[in-house]
């Protein structure tokens, strides 16, 4: 019998070393496997590279793991926002290294990475300083710029159910980049609001099938839903809405 | 003397040059007021990078769903038909010529088209780029919507970016608080002069050769 399934957040990120690449799924807070980032802090694992597409923002969820010092470099493609104030400090202190590729690049190589593909050549980004010293080729006329995949030694990541052999869905735009990280790290952690039994997931609809999947946990429902369903209550980034007039 | 129009009415503007049937992304910041001026009941198609077609408007505070947002990272809807992917596919989309038209901001255009609107290369900013270079390359029309000056008054469209650029020879048309201009393979032409702007006042202004396109198309 097939398993995925590990009985707490603890677990799924058990045995995490220092240096590795890790991946966190997410776009801002969307997606972000909060729970399982931190339980990633509580393991104690240094020296992280860390994948996603922003840097943290306010205090919390990888914001929080920056602020514990466990991140050598991030790769991302936007780390300048409005509450990234935690990595601003590291990178203005010098104490995080930054390496910044365009979002479609950054999608593209990670989806290499689980594709087993060697390398893309991709429009964007010729004739910008983030091209810069990458090989180009012409190609119909057109000039392209050699990318190489990133892989990752674990991937974390939210989805929305998942049954124990590791399918998952995931919703609305929290999927972003989920499904390629899910695929393109060694070892790839879902956790997800509701763990239901194998069979209940429709095939047609499952996003990220199993075979990328490695460890599943189930944290409950996100703070918006209630039994699965919409509940509302909090704000954009999921806080209880509590100053606001209804 | 160099009459300006607002806005609003310059998002009022470039929504009217989009036609029905059109998969449109509007990156964030002021494109984004494009969406409040697409004509009712006319199916236009918002994309949005994060993974969603069929974008709609902002929700009341009661339906804001932390898993609904777009590229600004604010609560939107999803219309009847939307559908939601991954941030490969989504970038799909922009980079393999799916998308019909994108609106973007610029801090500079030049005359063949380079687009700057990522970095002021400002010594201690921190970069970011999301997803402006795939955005600026990948679409089949690349609109800019900018004010025609900075605050201290210099022109942003120019003969060569001097800021680091986003896309290279890739933008179709500006929609500036002035005038609308089409880039051509002689130039800016202008399209369209708001109020008493002229190709005269306008090439002042810029310093740049302009031609006229007058409004055609």
């Amino acid at each position: 019998m097939i398993d995925k399934t590990v009985p707490d957040a603890a677990s799924a990120v058990a045995g995490i070393p220092d240096g590795s690449t890790v991946m966190i799924g997410g776009f801002g807070r969307a997606g972000e496997p909060v729970e399982l980032i931190d339980a990633l802090i509580a393991q104690g694992a240094q020296e992280l590279t860390i994948v996603n597409n922003n840097a943290g923002s306010g205090d919390s969820g990888l914001a929080a793991l920056l602020a514990h010092g466990r991140v050598r470099k991030v790769i991302c493609s936007f780390p300048r926002q409005h509450d990234s104030w935690v990595f601003d400090g590291l990178y203005r202190e010098g104490k995080i290294e930054l390496e910044l590729v365009p979002q479609g690049n950054l999608a593209e190589r990670i989806r290499a990475a689980g594709a087993g593909i060697g390398g893309f050549f991709t429009p964007t980004g010729v004739g910008t300083q983030l091209a810069a010293g990458k090989e180009e080729r012409v190609i119909d006329g057109r000039t392209f710029v050699l990318e190489y995949p990133i892989k990752a030694d674990y991937a974390l990541v939210s989805g929305w159910r998942a049954d124990r052999w590791g399918n998952v869905v995931y919703r609305k735009t929290s999927r972003n980049f989920g499904p390629v990280m899910a695929a393109a790290a060694t070892t790839t952690v879902v956790q997800v609001d509701d763990i239901v039994p194998l069979g209940s997931l429709d095939p047609e609809a499952v996003v990220t099938a199993g075979i990328f999947v490695d460890r599943i946990v189930e944290v409950g429902d996100r703070a918006w839903l209630a039994g699965g369903r919409f509940a509302g209550g909090t704000d954009v980034e999921g806080r209880p809405r509590t100053e606001v007039t209804r | 003397m160099s009459a300006r129009i607002s806005r609003e009415a310059l998002a009022a503007r470039i929504a009217a040059d989009i036609p029905e049937g059109s998969y449109v992304n509007l990156g964030i910041g002021a494109p984004t007021l494009v969406a409040d001026f697409l004509p009712e009941g006319q199916e236009i198609i918002l994309h949005t990078e994060n993974g969603l077609l069929g974008m709609g408007p902002a929700p009341i505070p009661d339906l804001i769903d932390p898993d609904l947002i777009n590229a600004g990272k604010q609560p939107v809807t999803a219309l009847a038909g939307a559908a939601y992917f991954h941030h490969a596919d989504s970038f799909g989309m922009m980079r393999g010529g799916h998308l019909d038209i994108c609106v973007l901001g610029a801090f500079q255009v030049s005359e063949r088209g380079d687009l700057a609107n990522w970095s002021t290369g400002a010594p201690g900013a921190i970069p970011a780029v999301g997803g402006a270079m795939d955005l600026a390359i990948g679409a089949k029309r690349v609109f800019v919507m900018t004010d025609l000056l900075t605050k201290t008054g210099e022109p942003k469209l120019v003969e060569h970016c001097t800021y680091p650029l986003t896309g290279v020879g890739c933008v179709t048309r500006v929609y500036t608080d002035h005038a609308v201009f089409d880039v051509t393979s002689d130039g800016f032409a202008v399209r369209e002069a708001f109020g008493d702007n002229t190709v005269e006042s306008l090439a002042k202004l810029t310093g740049l050769r302009l031609t006229n396109r007058g409004s055609r198309d």
